[in-house]
């Protein structure tokens, strides 16, 4: 299991504290339990004492290499390596290695006669012995109350026990005492008026048959700590305490976009998708495509390389991937290269709590960038609305924490309106985009909106939803008369668009055609005035022509005429008379 | 008085395995730790009754915790003082300065409780 850094916050404000190693419980104590004092972990018989126990002892060696002491009042050493060996806790090896030291410290009341005074130094030796043998820096007392039972004098036992916790904070070791619990008050034998810095009290309870084991800090001196009941799950690694709601709202932001796997989609989120470790709710009512978006937006992270865990509700891995392959999407192989992981359950398999607490451990086991909850609408039918949204909201924080990128879908009841989940948490979630269905001329047709996106500049336009055997298509929608159209609405107004194209420049081409035929009429009539106009100039100048002729008749007809009279001689002929033919200025 | 080191027998060689009733040994064994008064007035106690009820077929060891603490797991011992009847069976626990002669004895049964 990963071990968890720390921020040194809580050593700054002067408590050191000593890290348990137990998933959560370090969260939720802000670093871990009080160092070098004892803490006191009560509950009923059965709600995992010993087990939380020991893994403070063995997290304690194996992660921190600090050696302990585990002194057993009511199981021995055997029966305790046999016990927590089904969870993976070697004691055997650890004693070996003197990373443990288990002591079963056996009373039995009917081999003892009480005369006299006495004291408890023998615990005290047994227990220094322990301690020094191995430097142990941890120790855990299960159950000192048993002492009660084989001890009759309680004045001696509570001042040898105030005594012990005292020995023990000089000692310096970081301390468990597990204690039972009493009717009306936390420990069947006051032990908590002893142990006064930190209690931790666990709880096993079973609600409309369903049982969930709860952690609760009732105390921790000196420091912040959650103060609520926090799941927590027994599997065969040990105790798991679900991460919850983070005591601050301290996630880190992050700037890095990743893809939908629908790059218009993408285009849509301000063009390069959702934001790395934001929230994404798809909603929408049954049948729109929730989970094939769900899956293009897996099948985008493993395609990067990252690792995708799957959580579905409603369908079984075989399932999911059979239907998404009829979607040309094929996600086996990812499955098999350990990019992608499927959890399948029913929601009604457990509480919420546990449920969180399995998929706060499965994340954390898998590490996975991208989680998928599918869908979480289901989870209504085993809690309350409220419990709902306060198990999401503590998921919410955990996923956050940790960057993943989630994307929950959300079944959207067809009656309601469809801005409303379920659930409520769209106040949770980053980006939310809405998937519905319209009916239009006796058909039903997907489209899609970005109701929201938060730090992103987003579309605001809806778009035609297609699910075809090669994926998600997103295709603008037209606009008609009557609002949004899709499907064949759509095309029908595709078509009629074109028509109308077509019959425009119909017009277009008949307007230019009359046009070129004016101007040809037009230079037929030039052509007219122009013949005209030569006829014309013709005639002026044939009578030009006829006008010199008869000029020169004349002249001819007067010189004959003198020559005739015998008259002087005729003036002399300076020329022939310039005279503009055709061509000349009109 | 002071107290034996660590093994002391004190059963006097004359009285030896003749003694009345049985050839039964009584083995104590009186866990202590360090020479403190209540440990003490313990092995007083304790060497006062044998003598007067089992003399000459008791043995006592004497253990220091302090010097052995590694002892105290074999005996399961928690308080201190703890006497320990290993012989005869069944074992016996007697915790306390042995002040109370009349519980002690009811404690080794060497009389009835009443």
């Amino acid at each position: 299991m990963a071990k968890r850094q720390y921020t040194p916050r809580s050593a700054v404000r002067g408590l050191p504290k000593c890290p348990t190693g137990i998933q959560g419980i370090d969260e939720i104590t802000g670093g871990g339990l009080p160092q070098g004092r004892p803490t006191l972990v009560c509950g009923a018989a059965g709600c995992g004492k010993t087990l939380l126990a020991m893994q403070f002892l063995v997290r304690g060696a194996t992660d921190y290499h600090e050696p302990g002491v585990f002194m057993a009042f009511e199981e021995t050493a055997e029966e305790l390596t046999k016990n927590v060996g089904s969870l993976g806790f070697n004691l055997p090896a650890l004693i070996r290695r003197k990373l443990l030291f288990v002591d079963y410290v056996h009373v039995e009341r009917s081999e003892i006669e009480e005369t006299g005074e006495y004291d408890l130094e023998g615990l005290f030796i047994r227990l220094g012995l322990a301690i020094d043998s191995i430097g142990a820096k941890r120790v855990v007392l299960d159950t000192v109350e048993s002492l009660f039972a084989a001890l009759p004098n309680m004045l001696v036992l509570r001042a040898e026990l105030r005594r012990l916790f005292r020995w023990l904070k000089d000692k310096g070791v970081t301390v468990i005492i597990t204690a039972e619990q009493g009717s009306g008050k936390l420990t069947r034998h006051d032990l908590e008026e002893y142990v006064s810095d930190c209690v931790l009290r666990l709880d096993h309870r079973v609600t409309d048959l369903v049982s969930t084991r709860r952690l609760r800090v009732i105390k921790y001196r000196g420091s912040v700590h959650g103060t609520n009941e926090y799941p927590f799950l027994i599997d065969e690694t040990g105790i798991f305490v679900l991460p919850i709601t983070s005591l601050d709202l301290q996630h880190p932001a992050s700037t890095e976009r990743i893809s939908t796997g629908i790059s218009r989609l993408d285009t849509m989120l301000g063009g390069r998708g959702y934001f790395r470790g934001s929230t994404v709710l798809v909603s929408g009512t049954a049948g729109t495509g929730k989970s094939s978006l769900a899956a293009h937006f897996v099948d985008a992270a493993c395609r990067r390389g990252e690792r995708c865990l799957y959580f579905a509700f409603e369908e079984s891995l075989n399932q999911i991937t059979r239907n998404m392959h009829s979607i040309g999407l094929n996600l086996l192989p990812w499955v098999r290269k350990g990019r992608l992981h499927f959890y399948a359950a029913r929601p009604t398999l457990g509480g919420l709590e546990q449920h969180l607490a399995a998929m706060g451990k499965m994340i954390d086991t898998f590490r996975p960038h991208v989680v998928v909850l599918d869908p979480i609408t289901n989870f209504v039918s085993v809690g309350e609305v409220a419990d709902v949204k306060s198990m999401l909201m503590r998921l919410v924080d955990a996923l956050k924490r940790q960057r993943i990128t989630t994307l929950f879908t959300s079944l959207t009841a067809g009656d309601g309106a469809l801005e409303q989940t379920t659930v409520g948490i769209s106040s949770l979630m980053d980006t939310w985009l809405l998937l519905s269905s319209t009916e239009q001329n006796g058909e039903r047709n997907r489209g899609l909106y970005v109701i929201k996106s938060r730090g992103m500049a987003h579309s605001n336009q809806i778009r035609e939803f297609l699910i075809t055997d090669h994926g998600i298509e997103l295709i603008d929608v037209s606009l008609g008369p009557g609002g949004v159209l899709t499907g064949s609405a759509r095309l029908a107004q595709t078509a009629h668009e074109r028509d109308e194209v077509v019959a425009r420049r119909q017009v277009a081409e008949r307007r230019q055609h009359d046009l070129e035929r004016k101007h040809a009429a037009l230079d037929a009539q030039i052509a007219v005035l122009r013949a005209e106009y030569e006829r014309e100039a013709d005639e002026v100048q044939d009578s030009i022509v006829d006008l010199q002729q008869r000029e020169q008749r004349t002249q001819v007809d007067r010189a004959a005429m003198t020559r005739q009279r015998k008259a002087d001689k005729p003036p002399a002929m300076r020329g022939k008379p310039r005279m503009h033919t055709k061509g000349g200025r009109k | 008085m002071s107290m034996p080191r660590r093994r002391v027998s004190t059963s006097a060689p004359r009285s030896g395995r003749r003694s009345a009733g049985s050839a039964e040994r009584w083995e104590l064994r009186l866990y202590v730790a360090g020479q403190t008064p209540r440990s003490l007035a313990a092995f007083a106690n304790l060497k006062q009754i044998c003598e007067s009820h089992l003399a000459g077929k008791y043995h006592i060891e004497v253990i220091d915790l302090v010097k052995n603490p590694q002892l105290a797991r074999g005996d399961q011992i928690v308080a201190i003082p703890t006497l320990v009847r290993r012989l005869p069976p069944p074992l016996k626990k007697i915790i306390g300065d042995l002040s109370n002669t009349e519980r002690v004895l009811v404690g080794l049964q060497l009389r009835a409780r009443q």
